[in-house]
């Protein structure tokens, strides 16, 4: 098991070393000049050009490249061009509302669509069934936005229960924390739980076909043990694999989130940096994204060979 | 150990009941959405209003102009200047502290200058007719001037960026083409740099050390008699969000709502909306004046021919006719200089025919035009969208190209042909502040090559501005107005394409906001 770990840990950093040659080029080539928004509307282009030069981005490409490799290697993401705070402190600021975001969404939704998508094959063709995969539509279809503004609208300006935006850290108490969460969470969570709901249930639906379930029957289980002890572990596999892959979706979902409810994460951090070109705000977030995801996806290859032992062989 | 369930739900409930951070009294702390993010605090180096805003409360000048665009003392007591206008002397006013508890002096004085008159249009004129700048004594400095310069006190004093902001002199010494890395001022608040989340979150505290002047407060001018022990800048980019955390009472005061969301605003019984800056902004149509077809007179005059105001106006103001006006001048509307003298060709009915008679004469053959438009801004996107149609009723080949305000703010800086990276025509406004008079000007200037981007190139209007820098009193002032007009329509410099203004919206608890180009904290309370 941990040389199978082991394995799977170093095939990750080709993979990131890439990412940063990409991300880095990808940059490079984009078209803006954080000179030109620093200078402001009223500078002049010989004064955006001094500035350009400060900054040191005349520079050749190899030459950037290698002092941002080499200050990544040491562990230093750089400094914003504009707020000349480092990129690390940047992110540690933002890192807290991101994660209680992510975290609160994946068990928001996995809790909620896990069941529902069991219960939707154990009555299939029935009107929850129908009621549960009406649901999984409507959360793909109504973009995170409209959403975000549907909730807000309802529950925080015509309700008054909820907050419109912002965020409060979970160190002033977990109820100011989560008061601020509620609606980005339900907002984010629902593509989410529309996802895990259809997949848990054409898994479960594949796994109650099954003999050895049939035998549970005949031996007088009871419905409950069924689904849950014998049929859910067995459909495991693809459900983790599309948590897995749905991080990707949180984490774009987290993007639009954070800027419609106003929360000071990681997602906003990266949407202003690119509007401003701050490119060290960018390459450190992109590769920190990078990061999780790939960790997500080691995580989910090490989940398969818990779940199922053939995979190691 | 066992766990208890007595023991986690008290737990739990300690931790739900646990006090939010110590709140200070609600009524003195402010919180304010600005027009946009707060990424730098350098409002030499950098030219932003939003970062201007922010240094006019952490910084201090040594005049500051009123609402009557008059220049009144602020650090300093008062001034002597020579008969000839070539020699400037000032003390400055004891007591001054910065916020790090050291006392302002010339030495400070002096470095501050120095780095802005690299950066400013008036402090490069200053800077080129500049003997001396010296030191007196601790609290008294002079400027030794080989030519008269009358406009001394307006250039410390006024709002427009690159201000003249007094810092330490360790934090002056930066190359005025870098930003600062401290935000050490003597203003009326204090930046707290442990508390910035840029992006998110910017916190200004009270200097208890500062010691307002005794006038009543006016724009720059007087008494900065600060009622908040904090002002929160919370930034929030999205227009809806930011017009619901105001209906809810999120927030105190929003700088700058969207046309579309003021009648929701308006219609708040909790809410107030009002204009927030009576000069308002001057809609800009810019061509690059290098390249052809733009680089010949008759194509830019055929534009002005073409250019129907009211329907710039109308997409950038959302329906709303009380927002804006025709203006046929560079000047901004109600101020001292404004004319007309020149604008005939963008008053009356549209001449399409015209306008496309004078392209053929021009020899324009249906060459491409490179339009960049910022969609992201509501505003460039509008006047883009008019400017396509335009062009098209007066038979010109548009390559309209849909960007951001970063790539456009990028690229308008190339002089390259438009097929090789460059560009035909951009859009932006300037705010009526900047268009009082041709000092702030920097969009009206036309030297060519060291003019602003499309880098128009008019004798008449250089000339006329050197005039104006030199006039003795209003009326030569006014006078050189009008040639600057006349001349600036001639060779179009640029195509103004309507004066706007725009609100802004408070709570009702809130008080004391007054019109003015920048948000005047000074005088506001809460309750």
């Amino acid at each position: 098991m941990w040389r199978y770990a082991g394995r799977r840990a170093l095939a990750t950093v080709p993979v990131m070393g890439f990412v940063a040659l990409f991300v880095f080029s990808l940059l490079y080539l984009a078209p803006g000049d954080p000179a030109a928004i620093i200078a402001g509307d009223q500078a002049s282009a010989e004064d955006i050009a001094r500035i350009h030069a400060s900054l040191g981005l005349d520079r050749p490409f190899l030459v950037r490249f290698g002092e941002w490799l080499w200050h990544v290697l040491q562990g230093d993401l750089g400094t914003s061009i504009f707020a000349n705070l480092s990129v690390a402190h940047m992110i540690g600021q933002r890192i807290e509302p991101t994660l209680s975001l992510m975290v609160l969404t994946l068990v928001f939704s996995v809790v909620v669509a896990v069941p529902l998508g069991v219960l939707a094959a154990a009555r299939a063709g029935s009107w929850v069934d129908r009621l549960v995969m009406l649901f999984a539509v409507l959360g793909f279809s109504v973009p995170v936005f409209v959403m975000g503004y549907v909730l807000a609208f309802v529950f925080a300006l015509q309700l008054d229960w909820l907050p419109v935006q912002g965020y409060t850290p979970i160190s002033h108490g977990v109820w100011p924390w989560l008061r601020n969460l509620i609606l980005p969470v339900v907002a984010l969570g629902a593509i989410y739980i529309a996802l895990i709901a259809r997949v848990t249930r054409a898994a479960m639906l594949e796994v109650l076909g099954q003999d050895y379930v049939r035998t549970a029957r005949a031996k007088g289980l009871g419905l409950a043990p069924i689904l849950f002890v014998h049929a859910l572990k067995n459909a495991a596999v693809p459900i983790v694999t599309v948590i897995g892959l749905g991080v990707a979706l949180l984490i774009g979902g987290a993007v639009v989130t954070e800027s419609v409810f106003a929360i000071p994460g990681v997602g906003r951090l990266v949407v202003d940096a690119i509007l401003r070109r701050d490119y060290p705000v960018i390459q450190g977030v992109t590769l920190l994204f990078s990061f999780v995801y790939v960790l997500v996806n080691l995580i989910v290859d090490l989940l398969y060979s818990v779940l199922d032992p053939r995979i190691r062989q | 150990m066992a766990v208890r369930r007595r023991d986690v739900l008290k737990l739990a409930a300690g931790m739900l009941a646990a006090p939010a951070i110590a709140r200070a009294d609600e009524t003195r702390v402010l919180r304010f959405v600005p027009q946009a993010n707060l990424s730098s605090l350098d409002a030499v180096a950098g030219t932003q209003y939003v970062v201007r805003n922010a240094a006019a409360m952490v910084w201090e000048t040594l005049y500051g102009v009123d609402s009557t665009f008059t220049p009144q003392p602020q650090m300093c007591e008062g001034h002597e200047s020579s008969a000839d206008l070539k020699t400037w002397t000032f003390r400055l006013r004891p007591g001054l502290k910065f916020h790090d508890g050291e006392a302002v002096t010339t030495r400070d004085v002096l470095a501050s200058l120095q780095r802005w008159m690299v950066r400013d249009t008036m402090g490069q004129v200053i800077r080129g007719r500049l003997d001396a700048l010296e030191a007196i004594d601790d609290r008294s400095f002079r400027f030794r001037l080989n030519k008269p310069f009358a406009k001394m006190l307006f250039a410390l004093g006024k709002s427009n960026a690159p201000m003249a902001l007094i810092m330490p002199e360790r934090i002056a010494r930066t190359d005025p083409f870098q930003l600062i890395k401290e935000y050490v001022g003597s203003g009326p608040m204090q930046f707290r740099t442990d508390e910035w989340v840029p992006g998110s979150r910017a916190v200004f505290e009270l200097f208890a050390g500062y010691q307002p002047r005794a006038e009543k407060s006016d724009w720059l001018a007087g008494g900065k008699h600060m009622m908040f022990d904090r002002i929160e800048w919370q930034i929030l980019p999205d227009a809806a969000t930011a017009g619901g955390a105001l209906q809810n009472g999120e927030v105190d005061w929003w700088e700058l709502p969207i046309p579309d969301l003021v009648p929701l605003l308006k219609r708040n019984k909790d809410v107030v909306v009002d204009i927030a800056d009576p000069l308002g902004n001057i809609g800009s149509l810019r061509m690059n004046h290098l390249h052809p077809p733009f680089n010949d007179p008759r194509v830019r005059r055929a534009l002005l021919m073409a250019v129907s105001q009211p329907d710039y106006m109308e997409a950038v103001c959302g329906g709303d006719d009380t927002l804006w006006k025709p203006t046929a001048s560079f000047f901004t509307p109600g101020t001292p200089l404004y004319t007309e003298d020149g604008g005939e060709l963008l008053k009356g009915p549209r001449n399409y025919d015209a306008a496309k008679k004078l392209l053929a004469e021009a020899g324009y053959n249906g060459e491409k035009v490179v339009l960049m438009v910022a969609t992201d801004i509501a505003i460039t996107k509008a006047e883009g969208d008019v400017t396509a149609d335009m062009l098209g009723k007066i038979g010109m080949n548009v390559d309209y190209q849909a960007l951001d305000w970063g790539t456009v703010g990028a690229r308008r800086s190339k002089k390259d042909p438009p097929d090789k990276g460059g560009w035909n025509i951009f859009h932006t406004w300037h705010a009526g502040a900047d268009c009082i008079n041709p000092a702030p000007y920097t969009a009206l200037d036309a030297g060519g090559a060291k003019a602003w981007f499309g880098w128009p190139s008019s004798q008449a209007v250089e000339d006329a501005i050197g005039t104006w820098y030199d006039a003795a009193d209003a009326a030569a002032e006014k006078a050189a107005a009008a040639t600057i007009n006349r001349a600036a329509f001639e060779d179009v410099v640029y195509v103004p394409t309507g004066f706007f203004q725009q609100y802004q919206a408070w709570r009702r608890n809130v008080s004391g906001v007054v019109k003015a180009p920048f948000p005047v904290f000074w005088g506001v309370r809460k309750t």
